[in-house]
């Protein structure tokens, strides 16, 4: 059901952790659907991500997308870390099941939540950045049956 | 020179010492190491299904190869498929206390409920159009009711406690003048609870309402006398007691009005069209004869490994429950919720030691809501997700419940360690 990355980034996820006073933090999802991921992001003084660390409840998608998530944004600048959306995630994990893409939306909204904690900490504003929902959910139309 | 016909069982011979060295060598003592090596499967879902006994793919191999013909033609060659047809039903017959002509051969258990509920409803909207069931039935049910509540029929979906029990004072009051069936499962098959059929059948009879039981869990694994259960109808499925997929009967008590249900033949009655899957019901026959002998044996077996299983991982793995009732549930039924992880993660980290389990919750079929039966037990949504079930057969040993067991606390550790809802617990109580 899962591509060999997928399998790879879940059964060794990347960058799994906390980091403590963390430059910011975004929890996003909820445990009614399943699925909640936490990223934490350390950012130097030239918005660099300088580490950033993720924990996560939720199904082997939830997990290597939080873990390919948190691989891409490593080393960029926060303006380049909005360029990594949940499309690009899905396509560096050679995709995932159409059931799973909610799954992709959320770790762009955790980078997302993360990155406006430590905007609004700091007090700037990153392009393109919006406040971030701190739910994503997909509901399928039941088909007439 | 060594003559040709021995070389072949020189090689094997060659091969077997290979093979006995190796595993001198690399000392593979340990059940877990053993069972990696040899790559085994453990298989823990016969619930979802069982292995097709030997001695029931045996009988059912010469209705593929000599006797083909078609039950319904009347020469000679077609006699010995009429004839096994004949003596599956009448094994079922009898291991049910009902009469032949009882017994409809389907395609399995969903066509069983699915005819058994569809057709009662369509006899006897005359007198009334509504519906009792559970909220923790099969979809196989539950989905057919609401087509029917799509076209005029009222369902009541009666709550049930904390282990999943059918609330009997609930059901009496639900009764109405216009109930025209109750439908209620034998047993869970997530959470193993086996429901109160003797009453619910006595209300129902009562009540001059039909009782519909689906027995898929149940049948060949629970004795079952119809009439002491007061069952009008009631459905199963042969692969679930070791017997072949594909096909299943419905039973359905003298008297009552039943409806086709499948067009376009004179077979089962004229009530179910279509030429009969010959080879699966031989089959299914013998996986009754032997599931009725063993029965007893086989349950002591299960009830045993069962406990142990479920008295290792409730005292072992912190923050588990066990879904369902201790000892009021299937002989091979463990059903557990581990808080602050998420039950597909489990499986596949549990696949990927070779152990076939299954999540309660639906999230692998493509739906991402949890499970309707925890739900309806009272889980809140984050723990009915982290659910995880086991179901036995006769055949799992000792040893791999033990290398199971080692593998879900591993498991279960990792997962929480990633885990933010594990992260905000650990904080809380610090």
């Amino acid at each position: 059901m899962y591509t060999e990355k997928v399998m790879d980034h879940f059964q060794n996820p990347r960058n799994v952790g906390e980091i403590e006073n963390a430059s910011g933090t975004g929890t996003v999802g909820n445990a009614k659907c399943g699925d909640i991921m936490r990223i934490y992001l350390d950012i130097d003084k030239n918005q660099v991500i300088r580490d950033v660390k993720f924990k996560t409840f939720g199904c082997g998608a939830a997990v290597a997308t939080s873990s390919m998530a948190t691989e891409m944004v490593k080393g960029k600048t926060v303006q380049e870390a909005m360029e990594v959306t949940n499309k690009a995630v899905m396509e560096a994990l050679d995709g995932l099941p159409p059931v799973k893409v909610h799954c992709s939306l959320l770790a762009e909204e955790a980078i997302h939540a993360a990155l406006w904690d430590y905007a609004e900490k700091n007090g700037i504003t990153i392009e393109g950045l919006e406040k971030p929902k701190s739910d994503i959910s997909e509901h399928d139309e039941d088909e007439e049956y | 020179m060594v003559e040709r016909k021995y070389i072949i069982p020189i090689a094997m011979l060659g091969i077997y010492y290979i093979i006995e060295n190796v595993d001198e060598a690399f000392n593979f003592n340990t059940t877990e190491r053993r069972i990696t090596y040899m790559k085994q499967t453990i298989y823990l879902d016969n619930a979802a299904t069982t292995r097709t006994r030997p001695e029931v793919v045996e009988v059912m191999i010469p209705y593929f190869t000599e006797n083909y013909g078609n039950p319904s033609s009347v020469y000679e060659f077609s006699a010995p498929c009429k004839q096994a047809i004949a003596h599956t039903r009448e094994t079922i017959a009898k291991s049910l206390g009902a009469k032949t002509n009882e017994i409809y051969f389907t395609a399995g258990g969903t066509e069983s409920d699915n005819w058994a509920i569809k057709a009662t409803a369509e006899a006897y909207a005359s007198k009334g159009k509504h519906i009792i069931t559970s909220k923790i039935e099969h979809h196989a049910v539950l989905h057919t009711c609401e087509y029917l509540e799509k076209r005029g029929f009222e369902v009541t979906y009666l709550d049930v406690d904390e282990y999943g029990t059918v609330k009997l004072d609930e059901l009496k009051k639900a009764i109405r003048p216009d109930t025209i069936l109750i439908s209620i499962m034998f047993a869970n098959n997530e959470i193993g609870t086996v429901e109160p059929i003797k009453e619910i059948g006595k209300i129902a009879g009562a009540h001059g309402i039909l009782f519909h039981t689906d027995a898929v869990q149940a049948y060949g694994h629970i004795p079952i006398n119809v009439d002491e259960y007061g069952i009008d109808m009631l459905s199963s499925s042969s692969h679930k007691l070791n017997g072949p997929k594909g096909v299943g009967f419905l039973y359905i008590r003298t008297g009552l009005k039943t409806r086709s249900f499948v067009h376009g033949g004179a077979q089962e009655r004229k009530r179910r069209g279509g030429t009969e899957n010959v080879p699966g019901i031989a089959g299914y026959g013998k996986a009754v004869e032997i599931a009725m002998a063993s029965m007893e044996e086989r349950a002591k077996k299960e009830t045993e490994l069962r406990d142990y299983l479920i008295e290792r991982v409730i005292s072992e793995v912190p923050y588990t429950r066990l879904n369902g009732h201790r000892t009021n549930r299937l002989s091979n039924n463990a059903n557990f919720a581990f808080q602050f992880i998420e039950g597909e993660s489990l499986l596949i980290m549990l696949d990927s030691n070779g152990i076939c389990g299954s999540s309660g919750s639906a999230c692998t079929s493509g739906s991402l809501d949890p499970s309707h039966v925890l739900l309806a037990i009272g889980l809140p949504h984050e723990i009915a997700h982290g659910s995880l079930r086991l179901t036995l057969s006769e055949e799992n040993t000792k040893e791999e419940i033990d290398f199971v067991v080692e593998k879900i606390k591993e498991i279960v550790a990792r997962l929480r360690s990633m885990s933010p809802l594990y992260e905000d617990f650990m904080k809380q109580t610090r």
